[in-house]
C-alpha cells in the first residue's frame, strides 16, 4: 500500500457526541473518514442546514487554530442516520474526528468521553443548548455500560451539565485547549457544582427581586384570591375593566408561589436549556417561570410543535405560571388546544417521524374584560353593553375551558381615594409562608394518592377529603337555588373550600370556607341587567 | 274578527297616523268604506298628491286581509278597535287615541285603577329597587301597573307587579309578536298569562326609535297617573310625563340624590310641580274614590330597607352586623368593606355570602354590594 503524501496514515475516527430529541438527549456517533480523492467534505446522517454549515466552521476553526485541514475526501456520518440532527453542537466532535483521522491527535484518547460544542471560525468554543439533558443521557449511558464516562461541553455550559452527578464534566474554551488536553499537555477544567450552594449564591444576589405585593395598594379581595390560587395551585381568571391593575397583580403572583425544589429546578432548567432560553450567566433556574405569550400566538407556539418539535409556552411555564392576558382575544382554537395539557400535565406532539411528550404542569392565570366595552360593573364608567352582548362575549370562552378555572374573580377599578392611601399591603414573604404551610398540608394528605395539591384532586379524592357538614351543604344548596349558580361549579367550590380550609389550618371544611369559596365563582352567576 | 279586517288593513298603511285615521273615519263612517272608497274622495281628505294616499292605494291592492287575520289568530293576538266596547275608556279620552290596539293576554276592566310606572333604561340600583317595590306595593293595593317593558325601571316595575301576583299592562313600541329587549322573554310570557301586552303597531313592526314617543302617549293615556322613578335630563320618561300633563293625568316623581344624573329629570319634575312621592301611600292618598271603593287603609306601606331595621328581625353575628351597617342602596366595593370594617378579606367574603343567603345583601357586577330590598330576590 502506498503511503499518502505528507506521510500520514489514513484512519477512520469515531467521536461520541449527543443529540436532542424533544427534551431528551440521545448518543450520536460522529464517524469521520478521510480518504484519497478529489478534496471534498460530505456530511451524511440527516443533518439539518445548521449542521451542514458546520463544514465551513470546522474547516476555518481547524486552520485558524494552527492545525492542518486535509485536502482530501472527507466523509462524516452522524449515526444513527435515521434521526434528524439539528444545531451546531456537532462542530467540535467533527473537528476532533478530522484531527484524529489525520493523525493530529491520538484516536484512542477520544474514547470514554462525549464531546459537544459549537466552533467559531477562530477556534473558540461557543455554548450550546440542551447541556443538562445531554449530561443526563451520559449518566444513563454510564449506568447502562457500567463504566466511568466524561462529558466535554463548552465552558459556559459546564456549570449546568455538572448539576448531574456520577459523570465527569469538563468545560472547554477553544479547540487548541482541547487538542492540548488530548495530547496530554494541559488538562481541561473539571466542574463540580452543588445545587444548594448555587441557590444560596443566587438568593444573595437577587434579594430585591422585582415587584412585591407590599407595593400593590388596595385590592385586598383579589390578593386573597391569588393567595388561594397559589396555595392550591388553582387556575385563576381575573375579570375587570381596563386599568383595574389585573396585570400588575398577576406579575406579583410568582412571588407568593412556594420556592422551587431541586427536582423542579432541574426540570425547568432542562426545558429552558433545550429551548436555548437560559439567561446569560445563569446556568440554573431557581425561580418559577412566568410566561405571558401575546394573544396573537398560534396553537403551536402555545403547546409546542414544529417540524423539529420544540417545547411551547405551556412547557416553558413548567412549575410556574402561564399568563394569558386578554384571554378572549386569543384565537378560539388556540385556547381549545390548552385543554389537554391542562388536564394531563403533559402535551404529546406528533409529527411525521416522531411523537414527543413535553411536561407542562403550570398554573394558568388569565385576565379578561367583563364585557365588550369593558365597563360592566364599573362604578365610574358606564357600560353600554346589553345583557345579550355580554352573554355572547363570554360565550367566546368554551364551557370546558371555563371549567378549568377554579377561581374566577372580578377586579374592580380603584377609586382615587383608595390609590392615595398610605396603607401598605402584606408583603409577599408573609403570604408565601402561609402558602407553603397550606401546600405541605396538602402534600401530607394527598401523598398516598400520588398527588401534590388540591387542584389535582379527582372525584374520588373530593369525596374522601371534601366532606361538608350540614351547614355547609345547606349553604351550597342555597347558592345553587337562590343565586342561580350553574351545576358545574359544584366540584370547583369543594376544591376551593378545601384549599381555604388548608390556609386556615383547619382539618375539616367549615361553612365559612364554603361561603368564601362561592365568592370566587363569579362567572357561574347569572348576568344581571 | 273579519269585521275588523279593514281596521287592520288601514294600520298597515305607511304614514297613516291616528289623526288622519280619525279624519277618514269622520268622512266615510267606517274603515270598510274607506278601504273601498274611490281615489278622488280619498284625495279630498288626504290631499291629491300626498304620499299617504299613494301608500293607501298601493296597500289596499297588495295586502291580503285574510292572511293578516290568520296571522293574528295564529299568534293569539286580539284586536281592539275604537268601535269596540272593550276598548279602554281612558284611552278614548285622549286626543289621538290609537285606532287599533293589538292585544295579547287580557286587559283589566274599565274600573281598574291603572298607574304608570316609568323611568330610565339605564337605572341605578336605587331606581331599580324603588321601581320593583312600587310595582309590588301598587299591585298589593289594588292598582294595575302600566309600563313599557323597556330595560331598567320599566322591567323592574313589571317584575314587582308580577311578584305581587297582580295583572300588569305592558305597552310596546313594536309589534306584539316581537320581544324587545330580548332578555325580557321570560317576563313577556308571564305578562301575557297575567295581564296584557298591547301595541298600536301591526305585527312584525320593529322597535324603531320613532315608535317610542307614540307608545308613551298610550302608557299615560291608559293610566290615572304616571310615576317617574328615575329619568335623566333628556330621558324618554319625561316625554311620558309631558303626555300625562297634556292628557290631564297626575304626575308623580320619586326624588333622588342631586348628584345622580338619573335623578335630574325627576327632581326637575318635582320643582315644576309634580307630586313628590316617598311611597305607595302618597299615591293612594290621591285616589280615595276611584274604582268605586275607598281603600280603608293602605294594606301595605312602603318601607325601604334603609329605614326599617330589618336586621332586628334576623339574628346576626357581630361581624355580620358590622358589614350590614356599612351597606345601603348605594353600591359599595368589597375592598372598601375590607378597608373600613378592619376584617380580613377572607372573613368579609365569607360573611357577605352568609348575608346574601339571608337575603340581606345583593352582589352586583364588579364585586359591589347593596342592601337587598324588602322583597326577597
Amino acid at each position: 500500500m502506498e503511503l499518502p503524501a505528507k506521510g500520514l496514515f489514513i484512519v477512520l475516527a469515531s467521536v461520541a457526541s449527543l443529540g436532542i430529541l424533544g427534551l431528551d438527549g440521545y448518543p450520536v456517533l460522529v464517524e469521520v473518514d478521510v480518504s484519497n480523492g478529489l478534496p471534498a467534505f460530505d456530511l451524511v446522517g440527516l443533518p439539518s442546514a445548521a449542521v451542514r454549515e458546520s463544514r465551513e466552521r470546522v474547516r476555518s476553526a481547524i486552520r485558524n487554530s494552527g492545525f492542518d485541514f486535509p485536502l482530501q475526501r472527507i466523509t462524516v456520518n452522524l449515526a444513527p442516520a435515521d434521526l434528524r440532527k439539528d444545531g451546531p453542537a456537532y462542530d467540535l466532535p467533527i473537528a476532533l474526528g478530522i484531527l484524529a483521522a489525520t493523525g493530529q491527535i491520538p484516536v484512542d484518547r477520544l474514547a470514554a468521553s462525549f464531546w459537544t460544542g459549537e466552533l467559531s471560525l477562530d477556534g473558540r468554543i461557543r455554548g450550546i443548548s440542551g447541556a443538562l439533558a445531554m449530561a443526563e443521557t451520559v449518566k444513563k449511558e454510564a449506568v447502562r455500560t457500567n463504566c466511568s464516562l466524561s462529558l466535554v461541553v463548552p465552558l459556559e455550559n459546564a456549570e449546568e451539565a455538572a448539576l448531574i452527578d456520577g459523570i465527569k464534566v469538563f468545560g472547554a474554551r477553544n479547540l487548541t485547549e482541547v487538542v492540548a488536553a488530548l495530547r496530554d499537555d494541559l488538562p481541561l477544567t473539571r466542574f463540580n457544582s452543588s445545587w444548594s450552594e448555587r441557590l444560596q449564591e443566587y438568593l444573595k444576589n437577587n434579594k430585591t427581586a422585582g415587584v412585591n405585593f407590599e407595593q400593590v395598594k388596595g385590592q385586598e379581595s383579589t390578593k386573597r384570591a391569588l393567595e388561594i390560587a397559589a396555595a392550591g395551585s388553582h387556575n385563576l381568571l381575573l375579570i375587570g375593566p381596563p386599568g383595574a391593575g389585573k396585570t400588575m397583580l398577576i406579575r406579583c403572583f410568582p412571588t407568593i408561589l412556594p420556592s422551587v425544589t431541586f427536582d423542579e429546578s432541574l426540570e425547568i432548567t432542562r426545558i429552558y436549556s433545550v429551548a436555548g432560553l437560559l439567561p446569560q450567566g445563569q446556568p440554573v433556574i431557581f425561580e418559577r417561570p412566568f410566561r405571558s405569550p401575546h394573544h396573537t400566538c398560534t396553537a403551536v407556539t402555545l403547546v409546542g410543535g414544529g417540524r423539529i418539535p420544540r417545547p411551547g409556552e405551556v412547557s416553558l411555564a413548567q412549575r410556574g405560571v402561564l399568563f394569558l392576558d386578554e384571554l378572549l382575544e386569543f384565537n378560539r382554537e388556540v385556547l381549545e388546544a390548552l385543554r389537554q395539557p391542562l388536564e394531563d400535565g403533559q402535551i404529546t406532539v406528533s409529527r411525521l417521524n416522531t411523537t414527543l411528550t413535553f411536561p407542562c404542569r403550570f398554573i394558568l392565570v388569565a385576565s379578561m374584560n367583563p364585557c365588550p366595552c369593558g365597563y360592566y360593573g364599573d362604578n365610574l364608567h358606564e357600560c353600554v353593553c346589553t345583557p345579550q352582548q355580554i352573554k355572547r362575549y363570554r360565550q367566546r370562552l368554551s364551557g370546558p375551558l371555563l371549567d378549568r378555572f377554579d377561581i374566577q374573580v372580578e377586579v374592580p377599578r380603584l377609586t382615587f381615594d383608595e390609590l392615595a392611601t398610605e396603607a401598605k399591603g402584606e408583603s409577599s414573604v408573609i403570604i408565601r409562608q402561609r402558602v407553603e404551610e397550606a401546600r405541605s398540608r396538602q402534600r401530607e394528605r394527598l401523598a398516598r394518592r400520588g398527588l401534590t395539591n388540591n387542584a389535582e384532586m379527582g372525584s374520588q379524592e373530593l369525596e374522601e377529603f371534601c366532606c361538608l357538614d350540614s351547614e355547609g351543604k345547606n349553604l351550597l344548596q342555597m347558592a345553587f337555588a337562590q343565586l342561580g349558580l350553574s351545576a358545574r361549579a359544584y366540584n370547583r367550590i369543594l376544591r376551593l373550600a378545601r384549599t381555604i380550609a388548608d390556609l386556615a389550618g383547619a382539618s375539616d371544611i367549615m361553612a365559612s370556607h364554603v361561603a368564601e369559596a362561592i365568592q370566587y365563582r363569579v362567572l357561574d352567576r347569572p348576568i344581571l341587567e | 274578527m273579519y269585521k275588523k279586517a279593514y281596521w287592520i288593513g288601514l294600520t298597515r298603511v305607511n304614514g297613516l297616523g291616528p289623526k288622519r285615521f280619525q279624519l277618514l273615519l269622520k268622512k266615510f263612517g267606517d274603515p270598510e268604506t274607506v278601504w273601498k272608497a274611490g281615489e278622488n274622495s280619498l284625495a279630498e281628505v288626504l290631499g291629491a298628491h300626498s304620499p299617504v294616499l299613494k301608500n293607501l292605494l298601493e296597500c289596499r291592492d297588495s295586502l291580503d286581509l285574510t292572511k293578516e287575520i290568520t296571522m293574528l289568530e295564529r299568534n293569539e293576538v286580539r284586536v281592539l278597535t275604537l268601535a269596540d266596547p272593550e276598548y279602554p275608556v281612558r284611552l278614548l279620552n285622549i286626543h289621538d287615541p290609537p285606532p287599533v290596539l293589538y292585544l295579547r293576554g287580557s286587559l283589566p276592566g274599565p274600573d281598574a285603577k291603572t298607574m304608570a310606572v316609568v323611568g330610565s333604561r339605564r337605572a341605578t340600583p336605587y331606581g331599580k329597587a324603588v321601581a320593583e317595590q312600587l310595582g309590588y306595593d301598587l299591585t298589593v293595593n289594588g292598582f294595575v301597573v302600566v309600563s313599557g317593558l323597556a330595560r331598567g325601571i320599566d322591567t323592574c316595575a313589571h317584575r314587582g307587579a308580577l311578584k305581587a301576583k297582580g295583572p300588569t299592562i305592558a305597552v310596546l313600541g313594536c309589534g306584539v309578536d316581537i320581544v324587545y329587549p330580548r332578555e325580557n322573554k321570560g317576563i313577556f310570557q308571564e305578562i301575557i298569562e297575567n295581564g296584557a301586552i298591547i301595541s298600536e303597531f301591526p305585527l312584525g313592526t320593529p322597535p324603531e326609535a320613532r315608535n317610542f314617543p307614540a307608545r308613551n302617549r298610550i302608557i299615560s293615556g291608559l293610566s290615572l297617573g304616571v310615576v317617574v322613578v328615575e329619568a335623566a335630563e333628556d330621558g324618554g320618561a319625561l316625554i311620558t310625563a309631558d303626555f300625562a300633563l297634556e292628557q290631564g293625568r297626575d304626575v308623580f316623581a320619586v326624588p333622588g340624590p342631586i348628584t345622580s344624573r338619573y335623578s335630574r329629570g325627576t327632581n326637575r319634575l318635582i320643582k315644576e310641580g309634580a307630586r313628590l312621592i316617598e311611597g305607595v301611600a302618597d299615591i293612594i292618598e290621591e285616589y280615595p274614590l276611584v274604582g268605586g271603593c275607598l281603600p280603608s287603609k293602605p294594606t301595605e306601606q312602603l318601607s325601604w330597607p334603609v329605614e326599617e331595621p330589618l336586621t332586628n328581625r334576623i339574628a346576626l353575628s357581630e361581624e355580620e352586623r358590622v358589614l350590614v351597617e356599612l351597606l345601603s342602596l348605594d353600591p359599595v366595593a368589597v375592598d372598601h368593606l375590607i378597608a373600613v370594617s378592619g376584617l380580613t378579606a377572607s372573613r368579609v367574603n365569607s360573611i357577605l355570602m352568609f348575608l346574601e343567603k339571608k337575603g340581606l345583601v345583593r352582589q352586583l357586577p364588579g364585586r359591589r354590594y347593596i342592601r337587598a330590598g324588602k322583597i326577597s330576590f
